[in-house]
């Protein structure tokens, strides 16, 4: 990037710095403090975080151990606490200071696809950027023609109370590679709030594929604020899961896929539970721009106690011959709760494909009737659809990878 | 008497479909419930599994001497009643596999025990389709089959069959009606039968392969007549149901 450049990310986040997100309740950034509470050590072993910590991690796909790993990365409030680049030659994990200083090249991968002033959040990431001259956030990427099937683990983890954590992340697969991503976020055990601001930014080169499955797990009074988007190029696939079951106080997300190679596919797999006063607004975006794009987007939402959901999805073509499918659907388990499905096609020319298909009601009385007259009591029977509804079939993973997930998965869903 | 049942009421949705049925079945019988499409068979045995929607409005309904009138499904299932249903929902994320080894008592975790391998196998149904959803485009006869294959999970004292021929063709509807045996006890001699059933049919195929020991006809909320099954059937066929409108008003 160029010095002019640079200059007009930081006007544009200025100017921005007090522009309300276009959907989602308004956080009040100050609330929060950025600067460092505490020196956070750097790790020798990633093993060497306690016992409590380790079961956090875990929960959200993150293994201390890193069995089955290419590599780790360990986000801890703003410091990067630990790296493990050298479990695979296919792939680099590298904090994002690190990363700028390595390769001046990344620097054209920054805001591109997430831009600076799309709202406070993103130009508070910017500004600190700035400010402190410090990148935060992770730098994962594939090389040429490698396809390592074991996933890097990336974790976002918020250690002190009150703390606005920010992060950077670009991920790029080379042209012809494979990547696969677990990344958790999740909160220390005696944190009650804080805020998250992620942004991401993926390359996908032509010929790749990338795999991306998140879990959240946040202490209830967590303000989440990812923003992340995607850019395909000829003949890439790009799959991301979302997974989140544990209470949030809230959190606004709408990534967006930019399918501007032909032959580009994007697909959203999500499952959201709703438990307590959370408020999860959750939504996916695919812009389908050049010949044969796919879009899919797909959700599953479960709404308890008084949680509210807005579940959304976006799809919309701009050529013809591309081809989208949006498919939410939502259960209302609680009089309190609610589930709002917003899907929107849009499409500005002919000769294209897209459909959705929404459906949010109750738990199904004939459903429960029919496991009760096999003997199962109500409460299980209960439980077992909604576990079965949430279980979707995660597709387009590594069989290694798709076991975990489904774990995961069963795990989230279980503690529904 | 197995099942007992005494001048039962019953509304649903705040319309009173049973009036005043009275019905009892002993212990390794097998009887026939026929009757004009919404006359309330269906109703009666939803009532006598105790769906939540059916109120009793009046009498009771005992099993093996016990008044289950107030007990949940899950309980009454869990004494020994069992039913297959005319059409039943299909559950997401639940699969056949799942339920039988529910209703076969089997842990989740556990692989599903070689009994019920074989069975479904008999009922023709292959590995995969077992991992399937729980009738999530099931063709209608699979759909019979899959019910009959979990009550045999289940082995119920007292098994309930909602139309399980309609819509099966004849060579499935023989290998139906062999199971069906099975959890009536068919292969055992009258006098040492246990198991004991109830049957709507309407068009009586079924009866040629599973024998029956009693009929009853369902109109307008009571029982308006009972008899041997064949007599019964043969007077439908010949004069319909205004036969066993007469019928009732010479009872
Ligand atoms: N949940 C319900 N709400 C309102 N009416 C109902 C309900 N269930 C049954 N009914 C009514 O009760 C009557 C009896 O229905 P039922 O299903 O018991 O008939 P059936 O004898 O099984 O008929 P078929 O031979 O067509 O299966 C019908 O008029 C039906 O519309
Ligand atoms: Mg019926």
């Amino acid at each position: 990037m160029d010095v002019l450049s640079v200059r007009n990310v930081y006007e544009d986040a200025e100017r921005a710095i007090n522009k309300k997100a276009a959907i989602g309740a308004d956080i009040t950034i100050e609330n929060f403090t950025d600067e460092a509470v505490n020196a956070i050590d750097l790790l020798d072993d990633l093993d060497d975080v306690g016992k409590k910590t380790k079961d956090t991690l875990l929960k959200v796909g993150v293994d201390t151990e890193e069995k089955n790993r290419s590599g780790s990365f360990l986000q801890v409030d703003q410091s990067n606490v630990f790296t493990n680049n050298s479990i695979s030659d296919s792939v680099e994990v590298m904090g994002m200071s690190v990363a700028l200083d390595k390769y001046k090249w990344l620097e054209d991968y920054l805001w591109k696809v997430v831009k600076p002033d799309a709202d406070k959040y993103t130009a508070k990431t910017a500004l600190r950027e700035k400010e402190t001259g410090e990148t935060s956030g992770y730098f994962v990427r594939s090389l040429p023609g490698t396809k390592e099937v074991m996933p890097v683990q990336a974790c976002m983890f918020i250690g002190d109370e009150a703390v606005m954590q920010t992060a950077h992340n670009v991920i790029i697969a080379e042209e012809n590679s494979e990547l696969h991503l677990i990344t958790g976020c999740a909160t220390g055990d005696d944190v009650v709030s804080a805020m998250h601001v992620g942004v991401s930014e993926m390359y996908l080169k032509p010929g790749s594929k990338i795999t991306f499955t998140m879990v959240h797990n946040w202490a209830e009074q967590v303000e989440v604020r990812p923003r992340t988007g995607v850019k395909l190029m000829d003949d890439t696939t790009y799959i991301n899961n979302y997974i989140l079951t544990s209470p949030v106080s809230t959190i606004q997300s709408y990534p967006t896929a930019y399918c501007d190679g032909k032959n580009s596919r994007a697909i959203f797999q999500s499952i959201q539970g709703g438990k307590k006063d959370s408020i999860i607004d959750v939504g996916s975006r695919v812009l389908l721009n050049a010949p044969n794009a796919r879009g899919e987007v797909i959700s599953r939402a479960v709404s308890q106690d008084e949680s509210k959901i807005y579940s959304r999805g976006h799809l919309s073509g701009t050529v013809p011959g591309v081809k989208g499918h949006l498919e939410c659907h939502g259960l209302v388990l609680s009089d309190d709760s609610m589930i709002y499905a917003v899907p929107e096609l849009e499409a500005s020319s002919a000769n294209l494909e897209m459909s959705h298909e929404a459906a949010v009601g109750k738990i199904s009385e004939e459903e429960i009737n029919y496991l009760t007259s096999r003997g199962i009591n109500e409460e299980d029977a209960e439980s077992m659809i909604v576990r079965g509804f949430l279980n979707m079939d995660i597709t387009g993973l590594p069989d290694e990878l798709a076991q975990q997930t489904q774990m995961m998965i069963d795990m989230s869903v279980d503690g529904m | 008497m197995l099942l007992e049942i005494e001048n039962l009421a019953v509304e649903v949705g705040g319309k009173r479909v049973l009036k005043d049925i009275n019905l009892s079945i002993a212990e390794g019988e097998t009887h026939v419930l026929l009757g004009p499409n919404g006359a309330g068979k269906s109703t009666l045995f939803l009532t006598i599994l105790g769906f939540p929607q059916y109120n009793v409005v009046n009498g009771t309904i005992k099993f093996k001497g016990q008044d289950i009138t107030d007990l949940t499904t899950a309980e009454r299932v869990q004494l020994g009643i069992g039913v297959s249903f005319q059409s039943p929902p299909s559950i997401r994320g639940v699969s056949v596999r799942d339920l039988l080894k529910i209703e076969s008592h089997q842990d989740i975790d556990e692989e599903l025990n070689p009994r019920m391998k074989q069975l479904a196998d008999q009922l023709k149904f292959s590995d995969e389709f077992l991992d399937r959803d729980v009738n999530f485009g099931f063709s209608g006869g699979e759909v019979k089959r899959s019910e009959i294959l979990q009550l045999l999970a289940q082995m119920p004292d007292f098994t309930m069959f909602d139309e399980p021929d309609s819509g099966v063709d004849i060579e499935n509807v023989e290998l139906l009606a062999s199971e069906i045996g099975t959890l009536l006890d068919k292969d055992k001699p009258q006098g040492s039968r246990i198991r004991s059933g109830l049957l709507i049919t309407h068009l009586g195929y079924i009866l040629n392969f599973v024998s029956a020991d009693k009929a009853h006809v369902l109109m307008d909320g009571k029982i308006s007549c009972s008899g041997n099954p064949t007599e019964i059937l043969e007077d439908i066929r010949k004069n319909g149901f205004n036969g066993c409108v007469e019928c009732a008003q010479c009872l």
